[in-house]
């Protein structure tokens, strides 16, 4: 090379904009206003609300999440934007690419910052579903992270092919089709479901806890304001699935004493038929509907799938 | 062994043995489709009659007016008899009969015409063209549903289908997409296109890929036939103790995915066989396509995962006909039992369904970059990675079940670290955009929708893998739009741009470009329309596979209805474009249109009976563009005597990489 | 040589684009009427067809009476699809004829008396709730007559065969056990229980669902597959029209 040829390739390379910076300066402005937006404006109304101390965790969960996945987000698609303006193919060039096949610091550079990103969230993850008891998520029959303050009020939910019922067992076990909770008192879900798979959605609590037949599924949650509770069933479980939805109410502690009393004096008659509070139902083991069942000579129906020809049972 | 042996002279008239010319019969005469057609129902009827005969007495049947072992055997029947039609234990019984076979020939006499499509081909070309045909077919039903799901969500309180006939379409739908579109690009793509990838001239198993495919027409009838019984009630997953209380129409769905199931099994191993034995001299694994490794990691998930599937379908139908109780509580089974077995495969095929658009993608993005593929060691580390992990992440569908609470943290953590191989697919598509001289084509614009789709489907994956979180989108629309983010805005996406991309390669003709721009365009926006809002709409409390919906929410879903409208236009752009190319104007592309470096179009399109003249010995990777003075992918006509002794381990001159 | 070699082909069956474009196109047209029509017809016939609605909207009296009978069994004749499954019938106001289907449009804001001849033996319900009258007018069902409000249906004095019950209205009747001496529905002479309740629909217009909450379907797990699923026999809609 001549001299003169080596000063212009140096002067083209001294040129040569810093791509890296430039998409940095782009992005930063752009993550910044994200983030503050999604914080400061849309975060006190990100679903699904803070009606309940669950709900409030998870909203503040999807909150931080959005907050670190919107610069990451930005990044990528400004940098790719950047990148198909600067680098598309202008017309008669027909030279390829430099060949970079790699760059080991760049590589380890983004893993290692993925990973951080990734294990950070982990360990977010795990203090928010810890810290506030669970979160309201189903934490099966042996539930491991328990509100503090005692006895929580239990609630029975059980789940049956269309509809949720209540059972609360420290009212003489009455069981009806309205859920009415106090406001600023633990509460104990334990859904259980007399057939197939349901899921007890209590949208404004944020409770979602599977119903499994023969199975004990605890969710906490502890409400925090008044209010009307949509329930749900997020599980398919047949033909109306769609239509399994209650309208609960959290009300204050002396509406709920009040209507509690009150249910439990109406439904007195119902409550004698039902069978003792378990918790679980299993056709084979309710004593009086095993009996109804042998009495009225049933095969198939109400759940015993072997017919009377089959002695034994496994 | 009773091996008839027969005159050695076969060229003389008549003469039989090996090389001995077969007769060429008719083509009504030799089996194809339409004899597999009269084995599929000869098989139905005795299946169905055996199962009656059988079972009819049972108080079971009598009572709920359903004989499910009747209608299992005859699926069952019905497809053995299908294959049997096509002629696909024929090969089998001359073995065992100890009669010559006359695959090379076969090969060879099949070389040319409409025919051979239609029959029980053991060119891995023509198998790879009827998947390509079969799996546009299948997917573009599964469109139909998804329309008709979208029609019936435009209003929460009219009403056009019943809820059963609407919890039906949902199930068809799910089980269509996720049951075919498994091998929607190792079926077509992988089949046709890894034997020219790796340079050899066949594949490991042909017999066995060719049943892989001629498995999916049946999978595919017997699972729209559930919609004559009624549908089945619980969508593509299956749940028990609902799928084993369900009516008739459950049988087809057990039966569908465990033919499938058997489908991909046998796809995945034929693939992995290929890749590892058959690579040409020269072929190290440092320098096979990226697309051929997308192949083989997706193919040992699908040969790992999908026998899980099959036994628990298996169980299922146990469960269905002779009253086993794997999934009743109350008699020693568990509901949860059915859900592990089930997500144990469901979490690697949906990985399935992202790796093989991993590849595509990767493969693309490097020809019309004009640049080396970036960071190609940490392409293929991130696919092998994400195959590792997605057998340690099933659980974080079960994160509200009721599992041990102590699993979740655990089954986070694996699925966040999940993340992280699925991140290098992003790190070497912005790498290989660096200082690159991009090229707007089809294929191009297609691996960018794929991006930006999977981004957002990959960011909300991060969103369900937070327990606490998962706690309010589990089971709404926002896993709805995750997935069909993930699956169609990555899969599909990059299934048409590979489409785009390879189809003059495969057929020898090239796609309207301009009519695959609009179909682009079309595409990538009403899709983005049609899904980013059930974002919303998920988090707004509207749970899936539901028929009516809070009143508040019917200006959302009105929006994503008529998008979704739009959508189906764009695909029937695709179908105009993809019919009006192939069939009726033939605009002829030889050579290599894109300039690729790739082995494949090292040869003619579309490619010779038996690919290559000779087995070439490759010199270089497919990626080295810009290297001054590499060296040419292959040498497609290497002197004779380079090829004994050699394998693909053979260190050839030329460039490193 | 060449054009030899290409008839040969083309009698072979071969080289399909010797073809003209004119039998493609052709033949690409009539492929692609025979999907669209087949597409048609799946969805007419499997999709959009169902059972036929019972239409009480055209009372005078401003209420409306509705007679419904349970069965244990059906006519094949009359139901040819699951003559083996427990259903409900309706009687048309107009024809005074039993129809085969749980569908039936009532006006709104109006008071329904319904009558449910119950031709069933007895099933115990498996969640006792559904054994006590909700929703109903005066709060109470009469059981030929006697006025009922909390049935055991496990131990009687009454038993339970069915339930009708809209949910969202919290509606819920349990209807008696008969002699189930009838199993060919729908039946008209044998003896049968006589459930007799009234309520009111609500103003609102759309599509109620109603059930049973008795696990009567015979040799389904747990009881609630078959006939419980299905709409025309133990499940239907009850459309308010304004």
């Amino acid at each position: 090379m001549t001299a003169t040829e080596a000063t212009v390739s140096a002067d083209a390379q001294r040129r040569e904009p810093n791509h890296g910076l430039r998409i940095f300066l782009i992005w930063l402005p752009v993550a910044l206003a994200a983030d503050l937006i999604i914080w400061f404006v849309w975060g006190p109304h990100m679903p699904p609300g803070d009606m309940s101390s669950s709900a409030s965790s998870q909203q503040f969960d999807i909150n931080v999440m959005a907050v670190m996945a919107a610069p990451v987000m930005a990044f990528i698609l400004i940098y790719a934007g950047y990148a198909l303006v600067v680098w598309r193919h202008r017309e008669g060039d027909e030279e390829d690419g430099p060949p970079i096949h790699g760059n080991t610091r760049i590589a380890a550079t983004w893993i290692g910052v993925t990973a951080a990103l990734v294990l950070g969230l982990f360990v977010f993850g795990t203090v928010e579903l810890v810290v506030p008891a669970g979160a309201g998520s189903g934490e099966g029959n042996t539930p491991i992270w328990k509100p503090s303050g005692g006895t929580p009020l239990q609630v029975q939910v059980i789940g049956q092919q269309w509809r949720f019922t209540y059972r609360y067992p420290q009212f003489g076990g009455f069981e009806t089709t309205s859920l009415v909770l106090p406001v600023g008192e633990n509460v104990q879900f334990n859904v259980t479901s007399l057939d197939v798979i349901h899921s007890f959605w209590a949208y404004q609590l944020g409770v979602k806890a599977d119903a499994n037949p023969g199975i004990n599924n605890v969710a906490y949650t502890k409400p925090e304001h008044t209010g009307q509770v949509q329930v749900r069933c997020a599980e398919l479980c047949g033909l109306w699935h769609a239509d399994m939805t209650t309208l609960g109410h959290v009300v204050s502690d002396s509406a709920f004493s009040a209507w509690a009393s009150a249910a439990k004096t109406q439904l007195a008659a119902l409550t004698r038929n039902l069978p003792p509070y378990a918790l679980t139902y299993d056709p084979n083991s309710v004593a009086q509907l095993g009996k109804a069942f042998r009495q009225a000579g049933l095969s198939g129906a109400g759940g015993q799938y072997y017919g009377p020809q089959y002695p034994v049972q496994p | 062994m009773a091996i008839d042996i027969q005159p050695d002279r076969a060229e003389a008239p008549g003469g039989r043995g090996p090389g001995a010319p077969r007769p060429a019969r008719a083509w009504w005469l030799r089996p194809a489709i339409h004899t597999g057609i009269i084995g599929a129902v000869l098989g139905y009827f005795l299946g169905h009659w055996l199962g009656n005969y059988i079972a009819s007495g049972y108080s079971q049947v009598v009572n709920s007016g359903q004989n499910d072992f009747a209608i299992i055997l005859g699926y069952a029947l019905g497809t053995v008899g299908w294959l049997a039609g096509l002629g696909v234990f024929n090969d089998l019984g001359r073995q065992i009969a100890g009669r010559p076979i006359h695959a090379e020939q076969e090969v060879q006499a099949a070389s040319s015409g409409l025919a051979r499509y239609f029959r029980y081909s053991l060119d891995h070309k023509v198998v790879g063209i009827q998947y390509l045909v079969g799996m546009i077919g299948y997917f573009l039903t599964g469109g139909l549903l998804a329309m008709a799901i979208r029609t019936e969500l435009l209003s929460p309180s009219y009403h056009v289908f019943s809820s059963a006939t609407y919890t039906a379409i949902v199930g068809e739908h799910g089980t269509m997409m996720m049951m075919m579109m498994s091998s929607i690009i190792l079926g077509p793509l992988g089949n046709y296109l890894v034997p020219l990838m790796i340079g050899s001239k066949r594949m490991a198993f042909p017999r066995i890929e060719a049943l892989s495919f001629w498995l999916t027409p049946a999978a595919y009838i017997v699972l729209l036939s559930g919609l004559m019984f009624g549908g089945f009630p619980f969508g593509w997953t299956g749940y028990a103790p609902l799928s084993v209380q369900a009516t008739q129409g459950a049988d087809a769905y057990a039966v569908a995915f465990g033919i499938m199931g058997l489908s991909l099994i046998l796809l995945g191993f034929n693939l992995i066989v290929t890749i590892i034995c058959y690579r040409a001299p020269g072929m190290r694994w440092s320098r096979i396509p990226i697309f051929v490794w997308a192949i083989m990691t997706t193919s040992f998930l699908m040969v790992l995962a999908a026998p899980v599937l099959v036994g628990a379908m298996y169980m299922l139908i146990t469960d269905r006909t002779v009253q086993t109780a794997f999934f009743t509580d109350s008699l020693g089974g568990s509901s949860y039992l059915w859900q592990n077995l089930f997500w144990f495969f469901g979490h690697p095929e949906v990985y399935i369904l992202a790796l093989p658009g991993f590849g595509i993608v990767c493969e693309i993005l490097p020809v019309f970059c004009r640049k080396p593929l970036f960071g190609y060691r940490v392409a293929a580390a991130g696919m092998v990675g994400v195959t590792l992990l997605s057998f340690f992440v099933w659980q974080h569908h079960l994160f509200d079940s009721g599992i041990n609470p102590d699993m979740r943290p655990v089954f986070m953590l694996t699925t966040e670290l999940i993340s992280i191989p699925t991140g290098f697919i992003f790190l070497v598509g912005l790498g290989t955009f660096w200082k690159a001289k991009i090229r707007f084509t089809v294929p191009l614009l297609f691996a960018l929708g794929f991006y930006f789709n999977f981004l957002i489907g990959g960011i909300s994956g991060v969103f369900l893998s937070d327990v606490p979180a998962d706690t309010t989108e589990h089971g709404t629309f926002f896993v709805m739009a995750h997935f069909h983010y993930t699956i169609m805005g990555g899969l599909i996406f990059a299934f048409f741009g590979g489409l785009y991309y390879w189809l003059p390669k495969i057929m020898g003709i090239r796609l309207n470009q301009t009519l695959g721009k609009i179909h682009f365009w079309t595409m990538f926006v009403f899709f983005n329309s049609t899904f980013l809002p059930l974002f919303a709409v998920g988090m707004a409390g509207q749970p899936r596979r539901v028929y009516t919906y809070a009143r508040s929410l019917e200006t959302l879903n009105d929006w994503v209805s008529i998008s979704s409208f739009l959508l189906g236009v764009s695909i029937l752009i695709f179908l105009a474009n993809f019919v009006y190319s192939t069939v009726i104007v033939r605009v002829r592309e030889e050579g290599n249109p894109w300039r690729s470096r790739g082995l494949e179009w090292q040869v003619a399109s579309p490619p010779p009976p038996g690919n290559f003249a000779r087995v070439p010995v490759v010199l270089s990777g497919p990626y080295e563009y810009g290297v001054q003075d590499a060296p040419p992918v292959a040498d497609l006509d290497p002197p004779l005597g380079v090829l004994s002794n050699a394998d693909a381990s053979v260190v050839t001159e030329g460039a490193e990489a | 040589m060449l054009i030899r070699a290409r008839l040969e082909n083309f009698r072979a069956g071969a080289r399909w684009w010797l073809v003209s474009l004119p039998a493609r196109v052709a033949t690409l047209t009539v492929a692609f009427l025979a999907v669209v029509g087949g597409a048609i017809f799946v969805v007419a016939h499997y999709l959009l067809g169902g059972p036929p609605t019972v239409d009480f909207t055209a009372a005078s009296s401003g209420q409306v009476n509705m007679t419904i009978q349970s069965d244990a069994s059906s006519n094949p004749a009359v139901v040819p699809d699951h003559p083996t499954w427990v259903s409900y019938f309706i009687k048309s106001p107009a024809t005074g004829s039993w129809v085969h289907t749980t569908l039936f449009q009532v006006p709104a804001h109006t008071r329904i008396n319904v009558t449910i001849l119950g031709y069933d033996g007895s099933t115990p319900v498996r969640n006792q709730v559904w054994g006590r009258v909700s929703g109903t007018i005066g709060g109470i069902a009469r059981y030929s007559g006697t006025p009922v409000q909390t049935v055991n249906g496990w131990n009687g004095p009454y038993l339970i065969q069915h339930t009708f019950a809209i949910p969202s209205l919290n509606l819920n009747v349990p209807v008696e056990a008969g002699p189930a001496t009838c199993t060919t529905g729908p039946c008209t002479n044998n003896a049968h229980s006589t459930t007799k309740f009234s309520f009111v629909t609500p103003a609102q217009p759309g599509a109620y669902r109603w059930q049973c909450f008795v696990p009567c379907g015979l040799s389904f797990l747990y009881g609630n597959g078959g006939p419980m699923q299905t709409i025309g026999y133990m499940t239907g809609n009850m459309q308010v029209v304004s």
